[in-house]
């Protein structure tokens, strides 16, 4: 990568301006709205995390460049310049105090969609070199190694290995025809093996046709997160290549919300042309399942038991109800939170936050806003369909000493499928 | 009295044509200048129609989603006062028809003057109130440079001299008159060189968040 620079970040911001941006900053009437929508105001009381203020950078170059009265002004000598300084104060607010939830996008009086904005106004961030430690290694590590977390294809074969040893089932590998080719996250192949498990489960009861590629197997896309398209690009283009090579009709996202993001919604747009395949949420594909029949479970969760809908598949992502059908075939105590589904609150790790050490302390602030959720409702167990979001959910609730199960949807399903005969 | 029939031919008159003039030639350059940026094709499989989506979110973000009314009430109460109240004014007081029907050639039935004049004191109340919130609430406070009160001047001042003007609360009236018609043309003048823009590019802004929220399948 070349070096970074103001003069390519400034290069950068030019690149993201569009319509939509100009017309969103055009509408801003300052009314502090956005700010009671998002969680890092909200348990903090500190305007500075209002959403569009995070933006100034990037309206400073709108207004300078590509309106006729800023350039006016500039002309005089009457703007304030963008500069390294501006935006290295400006780097914890748009990295550390934001997680790209889009929450705030939903509720502005006059339309603008702030996250649309924060997620393009990275990319002025990074070019210029203003971006968290913590992400720019995993950027590097995905690009270098393969996986965010470092993890290359043998510790991923290593876990395949144990889950068909424990589980009697085959988990298929480099399958050319498959219907199906599953990503998956390294979170996922670390600390939650079980999901790969849960897949071979599943598709084995409803005869789904599957793979993994050794060749792209991780869902995940740092590049997304520190808002690199150059770095995404390379991603999801591993992805597209091992899809079209082993000529699958489906690509599944995992349990991940910014992995979901990445390869359905920005992967075609930076790459510049459709896929050949289709891509679906693993949520999609097992409610899928359970409409055809395909799905057949016995038994149920009694507990009383919520879901936490992950940002970037729900409101993000536009798998509204899935979740809630799976659920309803296997709980008999499900209860939706008070904000659910696109006004759902974030877990405060996505975005790239939870990679990001720097922000820790401000992340468990944060997280405040969902024990507020959970203690509202009383419940027993969390559901849950990211696995980012699972961990920092996990740690959230230990850090408020709250005893609560956090699960995955898909082996939640898993574990009650009705056992096949042999 | 000759000076201020003399200040109210030239604010009716030629004041008028020059403030007239800027607005709509700024506001067309601001349109341009954000419709002109376009934006990219995108090749992501649509889940939902853009268009649909964009013209709903169009018309349902003007009612506030129900967790920002229970966190913002005064802003999203006060807002719709005064919005509405300053449209009242402007629009159904019967002067105002007669003015637009001089120039435009169209009509349309007003209200009562005495009702446009208890909306207008209302309105002039909230707008005071909107000023203090700005001026004491923490994030609205913090967010809010010269070019917010600049704009809440120019706003205020045609309801504040329409009021006096309507009243004769200022002698001799040509003066208060010509005031208010002046006040009106400082409004149209800055109109497109700041976010009062936002009364017509809302609408883009609106329809882009429903459109791409669309396109994934969700109603923004």
């Amino acid at each position: 990568m070349s070096e970074a620079t103001l003069e390519r970040g400034m290069n950068a911001f030019r690149e993201q301006m569009n319509a939509p941006v100009a017309s969103f900053f055009s509408s801003c009437v300052n009314c502090g709205m956005c700010a009671e929508a998002c969680l890092f105001y909200t348990e903090t009381g500190d305007p500075k995390y209002t959403p569009i203020h995070k933006l100034e950078p990037l309206r400073r170059v709108w207004e300078q460049e590509y309106t006729l009265w800023g350039r006016l002004k500039s002309m005089f000598g009457l703007s304030k310049p963008v500069t390294d300084e501006l935006l290295e104060e400006w780097e914890t607010l748009i990295y550390d105090g934001c997680t790209l939830c889009g929450r705030c996008s939903m509720v502005c009086p006059v339309g603008n969609d702030i996250s649309y904005m924060i997620r393009r106004a990275r990319e002025g961030f990074v070019a210029a070199g203003y971006a968290p430690e913590g992400i720019k290694g995993a950027s590097r590590r995905a690009v270098t190694i393969g996986s965010p977390m470092g993890v290359k294809f043998p510790a991923l074969a290593a876990q395949i290995k144990h889950v068909e040893a424990d589980s009697g089932l085959t988990i298929p590998v480099d399958v050319e025809g498959a219907d199906y080719m599953a990503l998956l996250s390294s979170m996922e192949i670390m600390n939650f093996p079980e999901y790969l498990e849960a897949l071979a489960k599943i598709f084995k009861q409803a005869g789904v046709t599957w793979t993994i590629s050794s060749e792209a197997f991780e869902a995940t896309n740092s590049g997304i997160q520190i808002g690199s398209s150059d770095i995404a690009r390379e991603l999801v283009n591993r992805v597209v290549v091992a899809a079209e090579k082993l000529k699958v009709k489906y690509v599944i996202s995992p349990e991940c919300g910014h992995a979901y993001t990445a390869i359905r919604w920005e992967g075609p747009n930076l790459i510049g042309r459709p896929y050949d395949f289709k891509v679906v949420h693993i949520l999609e594909l097992l409610d899928e399942l359970r409409s055809a029949g395909r799905l057949k479970t016995e038994g149920t969760e009694d507990d009383r038991l919520t879901f936490h809908d992950p940002c970037q598949i729900v409101r993000k992502g536009g798998v509204l109800e899935p979740p809630r059908n799976l659920l309803n075939m296997v709980a008999t105590n499900f209860v939706d939170m008070n904000d659910s589904r696109e006004m759902n609150w974030c877990c405060g790790g996505g975005g790239g936050v939870s990679a990001n050490e720097r922000a820790e302390e401000l992340r468990i602030k944060a997280f405040k806003r969902k024990k507020t959720q959970l203690d509202e409702l009383n419940v027993e167990t969390l559901v849950t369909a990211c696995a980012n979001c699972r961990l920092i959910i996990e740690e959230g609730l230990e850090e408020y000493r709250m005893e609560m199960p956090v699960v995955g949807l898909t082996e939640m399903i898993a574990e009650h499928l009705v056992e096949d005969e042999k | 009295m000759s000076t201020s029939i003399d200040f109210l031919l030239w604010v009716r008159g030629p004041g008028f044509d020059i403030a007239l003039f800027i607005f709509i030639v700024g506001v067309l350059i601001r349109l341009l200048e954000v419709l002109i940026l376009g934006r990219k094709p995108d090749y992501s499989e649509p889940r939902g129609a853009e268009l649909g989506a964009g013209l709903l979110t169009l018309v349902t973000r003007t009612a506030p989603e129900g967790g920002s009314f229970k966190r913002s009430p005064f802003t999203v109460v006060g807002g719709y006062i005064w919005h509405i109240g300053f449209l009242v004014s402007l629009f159904l007081f019967v002067p105002h028809i007669e003015l637009i029907d001089s120039v435009l050639g169209i009509r349309w039935p007003g209200i009562a003057s005495n009702l446009v004049d208890a909306i207008a004191a209302v309105t002039i109340v909230t707008l005071v109130a909107m000023l203090f919130s700005r001026l004491t609430h923490p994030v609205k406070r913090f967010l809010s440079g010269p070019e917010d009160y600049l704009t809440w001047v120019v706003t205020f001042l045609p309801m504040l001299t329409g009021y006096l003007a309507y009243h004769r609360m200022i002698d001799p009236y040509p003066l208060v008159l010509g005031l208010h018609i002046l006040s009106v043309e400082l409004l149209m003048v800055l109109f497109p060189f700041t976010k009062l823009m936002h009364a017509f590019t809302f609408i883009i802004a609106r329809w882009y968040n429903g459109a791409m929220a669309g396109r994934r399948g969700v109603q923004s």
